[in-house]
């Protein structure tokens, strides 16, 4: 039923992971979140979040990245199978 | 034999990478630190041999990629083209890579490599990867590469001498061959437009002597914040550069190539094709020690806990550890001014070494302990990888006043003393971001205001309790520090929706594996940083110190000095000289003697230049509840706040060897304030009102040239530690009228 619906990396829950579609837009944030590998068909996994609830810590290319939840919601990912 | 001329090879990596360590490792401690013009970026240089030759090594700053967007970006970009005239053009490249994360390290590699100059690969940190179960096929690596890859430990100098023989090498190896570019036809067709067209309109270098590198003109295609079309074109062809730009942009979003997101794909293409075969991992990621302690650290409760146990054993070390040492120091300087005072002649030359030049610079010196202290556990927090986690844990408290989590350690360290706070800024890669942090830092209530408070408080807040339980003392103390707080929130707001405004930063970073602390490196920088300080701070503390110190000396004579203090302290004298040493009224003829001999500095500091300063900013002060004598005191304790009791105990007759920090010392300082009275009405001039609108104004004021000192260094132009007095300056003043003006409604 949802499985045209695009899932924000933002909303991924800790502990599960997806694959990256896209990033929306072109300014500094999007050139940053590309730069640092999020680019499409990359794999990626929420591994926490801050105590605060904000920011989350990820996974990815081998390495530990930390990105707001504003900015993971730029990250569009894969519908999931 | 002539000697060859010297080289000049640039080392340029990701941040946590161990850049500066290795950077230490080849130049030794022999580097020249400095700012390049106009930008807020540390120029840092050192020399090494490399066999026969001398070579200049530039440290560029950590970046994750080279693509600029501001002044302070281009600075690399600038440095790798020899663009820039304070720098030697760049015969090759050092760019350090982590093992451990090779594929996003390698996109900085590509772009480097782009530059066409001859690079050597540091692969660093190789001890980690094979902890982490990663096998790197470095000759394959190397090959695939194109160019030379040697493998390093930096922070323990393993692989150092391989990487200068293999760069000794390389500087002589003929020209790089043409690296083939990562990005499609399409693209490449419209740099080399881009090209032409720039080299042939650029105005900039009308008589045609350079044309546009080929990176730059790549990126010019892909910048589409406008900053490098904006630096690179005149004005004149601005707009018909713009329209060029746009319709390339266009054709390449047809071919499919669409800017900006065409770079990171490429690149990372790129990236796959060379570690293809290079790097094998185990399927499942190596526990190392590393993840566990991570996983504790950054817990929603053991995180939480461990981080403010962490802070509160830094903060309280920074004040057990450097008591002592501050208190030998205190001493050291009583001492040294003892021996220039009996070795000099009394006059001005001997007031001008004691109490100008020693007891200036010494008041500021004091706080070289704890300024150390604080670089020291900076240092080991930043080494250890542990402040992109603080960084982490707070950001989300720190985005509410317009911040990042990366402001928060700096503010933090600011309460002990905003220097080494404002210091430790250079963290925050976002300008606007930096500056508001170095611009509210001051405001943290550091150590030097705690004696302000301590015999303010002591003298006028009663001690008894609020509601039973609350010290009414303490509570005006945490209300002191609370009100720093409050109005730096409340300051970052307020310049981050005006002077400082623009787009939220990202926090897009890195965390990077934990590791050990190289006592090395930690020492080296705490040394580097706290040698900082002394020169920058130094000359310019000695001079406002010189400055103060003139005017509450000169014109150095009063009538009542001659007629009535003069001859009683003669009298008294040769009443001392007559007594025999062993005389019971000798302590009470000396102690005669010590009054009057500070009545008489009383009276000179009156009849002084800062005297009458005092006498005409009182009307300006008299809104505040403040007499000529306190306004006196904060005009003669700009060079460092807690000067200010010492110049209070100086007019009060107590003479200026005050210890403000001894008991009884504070209590004769608060018994005399209390005394005090008005010159025309005779009421008394300090109250409660008065006093907490002297702790508001100190909370909130400015008086402290180091840390002014150091905000010109870290922002490389006077006008800020300038904007910072003048705010700070009109808050205080603002905040401790309305003090005084409320409280007096009470009292």
């Amino acid at each position: 039923m949802c499985s045209n619906q695009l899932n924000l990396l933002a909303e991924l829950p800790v502990g599960s992971r997806g694959r990256v579609r896209s990033i929306v837009g072109d300014d500094e944030l999007s050139v940053r979140l590309l730069e640092m590998g999020l680019t499409p068909g990359v794999e990626v996994a929420v591994v926490g979040t801050a105590p605060l609830g904000d920011p989350l810590e990820l996974e990815l290319r081998g390495y530990r990245l930390s990105l707001r939840r504003s900015e993971a919601a730029r990250v569009e990912l894969e519908p999931s199978e | 034999m002539l000697e060859r001329p010297p080289l000049t090879v640039a080392l340029i990596g990701n941040p946590n990478t161990g850049k500066s360590t290795l950077f230490t490792a080849l130049a030794g401690v022999r580097q020249r630190v400095g700012n390049y013009p106009g930008v807020t970026v540390e120029k840092k240089v050192g020399s090494m041999r490399l066999g026969e030759r001398r070579c200049e090594l530039v440290d560029l700053p950590g970046t994750y990629s080279l693509a600029p967007r501001s002044p302070d970006e281009m600075v690399a970009v600038d440095v790798l083209l020899s663009r820039r005239g304070d720098v030697a053009g760049v015969d090759a490249v050092i760019s350090i890579v982590d093992a451990t994360n090779l594929e996003r390290n390698l996109y900085l590699v590509g772009q480097v490599l782009e530059m066409g100059l001859p690079t050597i690969v540091a692969l660093n940190m190789v001890d980690l990867a094979r902890a982490r179960g990663l096998t790197i096929d470095v000759e394959r690596l190397r090959e695939q590469l194109g160019v030379p890859v040697v493998e390093l430990q930096a922070n323990r100098g393993v692989g150092v001498n391989d990487l200068k023989r293999v760069l000794a090498e390389s500087v002589d190896a003929p020209a790089a061959r043409n690296r083939v570019s990562p990005f499609p036809e399409a693209f490449q067709r419209e740099t080399e437009h881009v090209q032409t067209l720039w080299s042939r309109s650029d105005a900039k270098s009308e008589n045609g002597r350079e044309p546009l590198p080929r990176y730059l003109a790549e990126r010019l295609l892909l910048d589409t914040s406008g900053y490098l079309q904006n630096t690179l074109t005149s004005q004149a062809a601005d707009a018909r550069a713009g329209e060029e730009l746009l319709a390339a942009r266009k054709r390449l979003a047809e071919a499919g190539c669409a800017v900006p997101a065409v770079e990171a794909q490429c690149r990372y293409r790129w990236v796959a094709e060379v570690l293809d075969g290079v790097v094998t991992r185990p399927s499942q990621r190596v526990e190392i020690v590393g993840d566990r302690v991570d996983r504790l650290l950054t817990h929603k409760v053991w995180g939480t806990l461990v981080f403010a146990l962490l802070m509160l054993l830094v903060f309280s070390s920074v004040f057990i550890f450097a008591d002592p040492l501050m208190g030998m120091i205190d001493e050291a300087i009583g001492a040294l001014g003892g021996v220039a005072e009996a070795a000099l002649p009394p006059g001005p030359v001997e007031s001008l070494v004691v109490d100008g030049v020693i007891g200036g610079v010494g008041s500021v010196l004091i706080f070289l302990p704890q300024i150390l202290f604080l670089f020291f556990f900076l240092a080991v927090l930043e080494d250890c990888g542990y402040m992109a986690r603080a960084a982490y844990l707070m950001d989300k408290l720190m985005v509410r006043v317009g911040l990042s989590g990366k402001s928060f350690i700096p503010l933090l360290s600011s309460f002990a003393c905003a220097i080494p706070g404002v210091m430790a800024t250079r963290v925050i890669e976002n300008r606007r971001d930096r500056l508001t942090t170095i611009l509210v830092a001051p405001l943290m209530s550091c150590s030097a205001r705690l004696p302000v408070y301590a015999i303010l408080i002591g003298a006028f807040i009663p001690a008894t309790t609020m509601l039973e339980f609350i010290p009414l003392q303490g509570l005006t103390l945490f209300s002191m520090y609370l009100l720093g707080m409050v109005t730096a929130a409340v300051v970052a707001l307020v310049l981050k929706r005006t002077l400082l405004r623009g787009p939220t930063p990202p926090f897009v970073m890195e965390l990077p594996n934990y590791k050990w602390p190289s006592p090395r490196m930690v020492l080296y920088r705490m040394g580097e940083r706290g040698w900082a300080f002394v020169r920058r701070a130094g000359t310019l503390i000695l001079a406002v110190s010189i400055l103060v110190w003139a005017a509450s000396y000169y014109p150095h004579n009063a009538a009542e000095v001659d007629e009535r203090l003069e001859p009683r302290r003669e009298a008294l004298e040769t009443q001392l000289a007559e007594l025999d040493v062993s005389s019971p009224q000798r302590e009470g003829v000396e102690e005669q003697l010590v009054e009057v001999e500070n009545e008489i500095a009383a009276v000179y500091q009156r009849e002084s230049i800062l005297g009458h300063m005092g006498r005409a900013i009182e009307p300006v002060v008299r809104p505040l509840g403040w007499d000529w004598r306190i306004g006196c005191a904060v005009i003669a304790s700009f060079p460092a706040r807690e000067v200010v009791m010492g110049a209070l105990g100086v007019i009060y007759n107590l003479g200026g060897d005050l210890d403000v920090g001894a008991a009884s010392d504070q209590d004769r300082l608060g018994a005399r304030m209390r005394a005090a009275e008005w010159d025309d009405t005779g009421e008394p001039v300090y109250n409660v009102p008065v006093a907490l609108s002297i702790m508001v104004f100190f909370a909130l004021c400015a008086q402290c040239a180091a840390t002014l000192v150091i905000i010109r260094r870290e922002t490389n132009s006077w006008r800020w530690p300038v904007f910072t007095f003048v705010y700070m300056t009109t808050l205080a003043y603002g905040a401790a009228l309305v003090t005084y003006q409320v409280g007096m409604q009470f009292f």
